[in-house]
């Protein structure tokens, strides 16, 4: 059980990064994007199959973010420059992605078993300092994971507050008044995404690592375990700022995956069942807030009603306060 | 400082809804004017200042700022010199960001975004120094998005960060009509403090005949995609409702009982 929750909270970490580029697309430039499903594979397949051919994975990694830049770029180009719909330059970028991975990786899938990856060279470190090799994986996957969610929320709590950070979210919030402040929303998109697009690459890198090896098919419905995160951390923590906003993408990232290994220990759900999983709490996160606004907003007025029906009999009865008191008693 | 000359545009050209928006507009705005537009909808006012911005382009014609030929420049570069105030209230504010965030979107108009901090310290002092000039407490309430204030307060702060950089040019687009008459004198006042303190070069379109009369120092009628009109700074002293009808009348020489209507 312990050994599930601490894989949990890792991948959730590694995974944050991810959700932190979706929440930049979908919440902050409003921008529905699903290339998505098709940079977190990219950058998968290119940090897979550099380390495969001998690379240091470090670098690998960071090169996997910007090839997803360059992915995010393209969808803002096909929606800003070619006037494509948002969604539809999304699917577009994501379908010629599947292909362009398959010719990275050269075939449908890329183990990186008995490789050097980023995280056995953190494990490395850990056994020289003197910790046992499975303490060392956990306690180094999390500790360096902790740090690298924190820093990549650092960067977009500071780059949203910049000038053209500022920009960015008014482009998102009302595009016609930040033209009218002499900003280029085209190149805004196109920049926002790009950022987007590096850091779900940059976390695909990272998984591929993490579960030792890179898949064509391991982006299908990330774009929707993405949302789930932003919309599930933004439920629990709120999003007073941009700064509490960030972490709760990242507590929404964590309480995600720790909520799906726990439904995977149900008997009768199996592992393929994970994206009907995630589909039914993204539905839920969707659904149950506003029903229990409903709810509220409905007690609220019987009681109220309630409340005027019960001053109506008294002032009716006048003199009969005595009977509403026996009434009561009763 | 603003001109425009022989400018034509024409919507759905070679199409059964073809129309004449604008045609053979000639105007020129010195350092300073503060000119007021009237004409009923569909005159070419909107066309006009979506032309000025840079938001539609013209089909023939030159436009200059500052000796400067625009005519091509897209929005967002043109921008820089235009400060510009919606009908709309909502139109010129982002909602989702705070009073002291959108100031700093305005206050980095006419130089190059960059990496730097949008609200710093020293920002923070002038942002609260000129909200103060709106007597509206908003000084007090830096950090309070934008979508919690009320219709008037966030079009007096439209205003404020389409002025407080000096534009060269500033284009008011019925920016008091979706406000109650009480909201709309006092974005009216503002109005006429604000271009007064900056000296700004101003272009107002308005429904409203005695706003018209009552601010800036020449006016001018459109019709049918013409300026039909003119009245220089001298003329328009002594001008009043009836005499600006009478004028309309006699130019169209047609009863416009609709457009009495539309205008008073």
């Amino acid at each position: 059980m312990l050994t599930a929750m601490t894989g949990a909270v890792e991948s959730g970490l590694i995974y944050a990064l991810m959700a932190l580029g979706v929440y930049l697309s979908f919440r902050i430039l409003d921008f529905p994007d699903l290339t998505v499903d098709g940079s977190f594979v990219t950058g998968a397949a290119v940090a897979a199959t550099l380390i495969v051919n001998g690379a240091n994975p470090f670098v690998a990694t960071c090169l996997a973010l910007f090839v997803g830049f360059a992915a995010g770029c393209m969808t803002g180009l096909l929606h800003t420059a070619g006037k494509v719909n948002p969604l539809l330059s999304g699917i577009l970028m994501m379908i010629a992605l599947y292909s362009i991975n398959l010719r990275i990786m050269g075939r449908s899938n890329v183990p990186l078993l008995n490789q050097k990856t980023v995280f056995t060279t953190i494990q490395e470190w850990g056994t020289k300092i003197g910790l046992d090799s499975a303490a060392a994986k956990t306690w180094g996957i999390l500790l360096s994971m902790t740090l690298l969610a924190l820093l990549f929320k650092w960067f977009t709590d500071w780059f949203l507050q910049t000038e053209i950070g500022l920009a960015i979210r008014a482009t998102g919030d009302n595009p016609r008044m930040i033209r009218s402040l002499s900003a280029n929303t085209n190149l805004l998109i196109v920049l926002g995404l790009g950022l987007s697009n590096a850091m779900v690459a940059f976390s695909g890198a990272l998984v591929a690592q993490y579960g030792a090896f890179a898949d064509v098919g391991m982006g299908i419905g990330m774009i929707i375990i993405g949302l789930a995160s932003v919309i599930i951390g933004e439920a629990v923590f709120g999003t007073k700022t941009i700064a509490r906003a960030t972490l709760a993408v990242i507590g929404g990232a964590i309480i995600y995956r720790i909520v799906v290994s726990l439904a995977l220990r149900v008997q009768f759900l199996e592992t393929g069942d994970v994206k009907l999983i995630t589909a039914c709490i993204v539905i839920l996160a969707l659904v149950v807030p506003q029903m229990v606004r409903q709810q509220k907003e409905k007690k609220r007025k019987e009681e109220k009603r309630r409340n005027r029906a019960q001053v109506m009999a008294v002032a009716a009865t006048g003199k009969g306060e005595a009977d509403v008191a026996v009434k009561r008693d009763l | 400082m603003l001109q425009l000359k022989g400018i034509y545009k024409v919507f759905h050209e070679g199409t059964p809804d073809e129309k004449i928006a604008l045609q053979n507009i000639h105007l020129t705005l010195r350092k300073g004017d503060f000119v007021t537009v009237i004409g009923s909808n569909g005159a070419g006012k909107s066309t006009l200042m979506n032309l000025i911005s840079g938001v539609l382009f013209p089909d023939e014609g030159t436009i200059w700022i500052d000796g400067q030929d625009v005519t091509m420049m897209p929005e967002y570069v043109r921008s820089r010199y235009i400060g510009r105030v919606f009908q709309d209230p909502m139109a010129g504010t982002a909602p989702n960001m705070t009073i002291e965030e959108n100031l700093a979107m305005a206050y980095t108009r006419n130089q190059k975004r960059t990496l730097r901090r949008g609200v710093t310290k020293k920002r923070r002092d002038d942002f609260r120094e000129v909200l103060s000039t709106l007597h509206l407490g908003l000084e007090n309430r830096l950090q309070a998005k934008v979508g919690l204030l009320s219709g008037g307060e966030r079009q007096a702060l439209s205003l404020l960060m389409a002025t407080f950089t000096e534009p060269a040019i500033l284009l008011l687009d019925e920016h008091t009509a979706a406000l109650d008459p009480a909201r709309a004198e006092l974005i009216t006042n503002l109005t006429k403090e604000i271009v007064e303190r900056y000296r700004l070069t101003t272009l107002m379109v308005t429904h409203n005949m005695q706003q018209a009369i009552d601010l800036g120092n020449r006016l001018i009628m459109m019709d049918k995609g013409q300026i039909i009109f003119e009245v220089d700074e001298n003329e328009k002293k002594s001008l009043t409702v009836e005499k600006l009808l009478a004028e309309f009348q006699r130019i169209r020489g047609e009863q416009l009982v609709s457009d009495r209507a539309v205008l008073s």
